[in-house]
């Protein structure tokens, strides 16, 4: 059983995430386009590769790494079990999320976020819940173009968060953030796609490495 | 051991309404629902019936016969009923040994109003993409318009029964908005069964009174009876066609009967509404009640056996004027520590 847990750590990339998409894709489903320049988030300064016609451009390069990074943290916590959630409180992509949180065997909640949820859960639902692992915010804004309140909770409660930063929004408290665009609905496509992509593979390698084990 | 000294009475006491509704478990539903078989067949023995064939209705009747009440609301009666009827349903446990949650909207709240409109949604959707794809191939739109008169949307108190759970009259708002938006797109037939599943039917008339046809006796005269009622009066009118305005009452003249102008002018009120005072003939018997009850029992009865000889619109009419009503005011009891229904004893300061 400690074998199933350590084996995955030791080596960079034990679920071949970097074969899953390439600078192209990004580039192809619009992932590289920002905001305008009045828009721009100070914090995000690093992240932005230039400006062109007042709309900034997302570095691609700074991307594949962060979502490499993100996407290799995400497979872990899922081959290990975790509970993840899926957080947007985008009225376009709230369906696509939920499907994909329901196709993945993993939790969602794109809808208005109650006050206690994380740090009063034991009030809310009954003693005894368990609290998400991991969060993943397809959006890191709430409908106010205000950073969402998740966020900060997740960091009270010490959950490691994934994000999808845009040039707006305060990339500070996210864990793996992932500088893209966050409007168009071919970037949540392939973001939801990904994301759906890991978390299968990595629940297929456990369920494989149990079997191995169980043989033995 | 310790040993509690000086403790205030507040530590003592639990406070037992922060615990929440208490939960049911499965072993003790169980438990009463075994119970109840055994009281049912207990009862039946008691009552000299076959414990095998012993049905709700015969429990009812013999908890009735045992434990006669004369409380007025039914539900304070003693009942014995199935164990699912009483004790209401309620969430299990969401979530397995491993502390995963079974539904995928769990962390949400509210999991079961949330899928709902998840799924209403994704039925919207595919009813867009069916239109899509026929206006692709230019077939026309089916437009069958649904019965919008026959039906309507489930109330808050049913959709709070169906999911369990309690929705707030904003949530609900919104998922009428959704299911209204949902019919009124031209291809909504696909998904038909769906929206039927909150969809209920409400009767058209409400207890469509029927209007008998007239009467002819032998002389072929036409005529048609009317029964009405007022306080503790009843009264049963013949109205007879061909008249001269005659009424009389328990084989005596209305004059010597009601000596009071008013009682006759109550009496004479629905002819003189629809204009006919002097073209029918009235025959009626009365009982019960005083002066001022039997007019109107008598006012009411006429009304009911005119309607045969008119018109539907003004059958209307007389509704709306209040002749076709049963009055339902009745003497009001006296309580106790008050002089009469509502007067109180004189107040006296010292």
């Amino acid at each position: 059983d400690d074998k199933l847990l350590t084996e995955p750590l030791s080596h960079p990339d034990f679920f071949s995430v970097k074969e899953l998409f390439t600078l192209k894709d990004l580039f192809n489903a619009r992932v590289h386009l920002g905001h305008k320049k009045g828009c721009r988030h100070r914090f995000m300064e690093p992240y932005i590769f230039g400006c062109r016609l007042d709309q900034d451009i997302i570095d691609l390069e700074q991307t594949v790494q962060h979502l490499q990074l993100a996407l290799n943290f995400t497979a872990h916590v899922a081959y290990r079990g975790g509970i993840i959630l899926f957080v947007s409180r985008r009225r376009q992509f709230c369906h696509l999320v939920e499907s994909t949180a329901r196709a993945c065997g993993e939790y969602a909640h794109t809808r208005y976020w109650q006050g206690g949820l994380l740090t009063n859960a034991p009030v809310l639902f009954g003693p005894g819940v368990r609290l998400p692992d991991l969060l993943v915010f397809l959006s890191t804004l709430n409908n106010v173009f205000e950073p969402h309140v998740a966020i900060r909770d997740a960091a009270k409660m010490n959950i490691p968060t994934v994000g999808v930063v845009d040039t707006n929004c305060n990339p500070c408290l996210i864990t793996y953030p992932v500088p893209g665009n966050d409007d168009s609905p071919a970037a949540m496509e392939l973001y939801c796609k990904l994301f759906r992509m890991t978390i299968i593979r990595a629940k297929d390698k456990r369920r494989q490495s149990e079997a191995i084990e169980e043989l033995r | 051991t310790l040993r509690l000294i000086c403790t205030t009475a507040a530590v003592q006491r639990k406070n037992v309404g922060a615990s929440g509704p208490e939960k049911y478990t499965e072993a003790f539903i169980k438990k009463q629902i075994e119970e109840f078989n055994l009281g049912k067949r207990h009862l039946a023995n008691m009552m000299g019936e076959d414990p095998e064939t012993f049905t709700q209705e015969d429990i009812d009747r013999a908890i009735a016969y045992l434990f006669p009440s004369g409380l007025f609301d039914k539900q304070a009666r003693p009942i014995m009923k199935h164990p699912t009827e009483v004790f209401p349903e309620q969430r299990k446990i969401q979530w397995g040994e491993d502390g995963r949650p079974f539904h995928f909207l769990f962390y949400t709240g509210k999991q079961s109003y949330y899928s709902l409109m998840h799924e209403t949604y994704e039925k919207l959707l595919n009813v867009q993409k069916h239109q899509d794809q026929l206006i692709a191939q230019d077939l026309p739109l089916q437009k069958e318009k649904r019965n919008l008169a026959g039906s309507r949307w489930l109330t808050k108190i049913e959709l709070e029964e169906m999911l369990l759970e309690k929705v707030s009259d904003d949530d609900y708002s919104r998922f009428i908005k959704l299911l209204q938006k949902l019919v009124s797109l031209p291809c909504a037939d696909i998904e038909e069964k769906y929206i039927q599943k909150f969809s209920k039917e409400v009767p058209v008339q409400l207890q469509k009174v029927v209007i008998e046809p007239l009467q002819h006796d032998e002389r072929g005269v036409a005529f048609s009876t009317g029964e009405g009622k007022r306080k503790t009066a009843r009264a049963t009118a013949v109205v007879y066609d061909n008249g001269t305005g005659k009424i009389t009452v328990n084989g005596i003249d209305i004059l010597h009967y009601f000596p009071v102008v008013q009682d006759r002018e109550q009496l004479l009120f629905p002819f003189q509404f629809l204009g006919r005072i002097g073209k029918h003939d009235m025959v009626c018997t009365v009982s019960g009640g005083g002066r001022s009850a039997q007019a109107g029992a008598i006012r009411l009865a006429s009304a009911k056996a005119l309607r045969s000889f008119v018109t539907e619109k003004e059958v209307e009419f007389m509704r709306q004027a209040g002749l076709l009503t049963v009055d339902p005011r009745v003497k009001e009891r006296k309580k106790p520590g008050q002089e009469g229904p509502r007067r109180k004893f004189t107040w006296k300061k010292r």
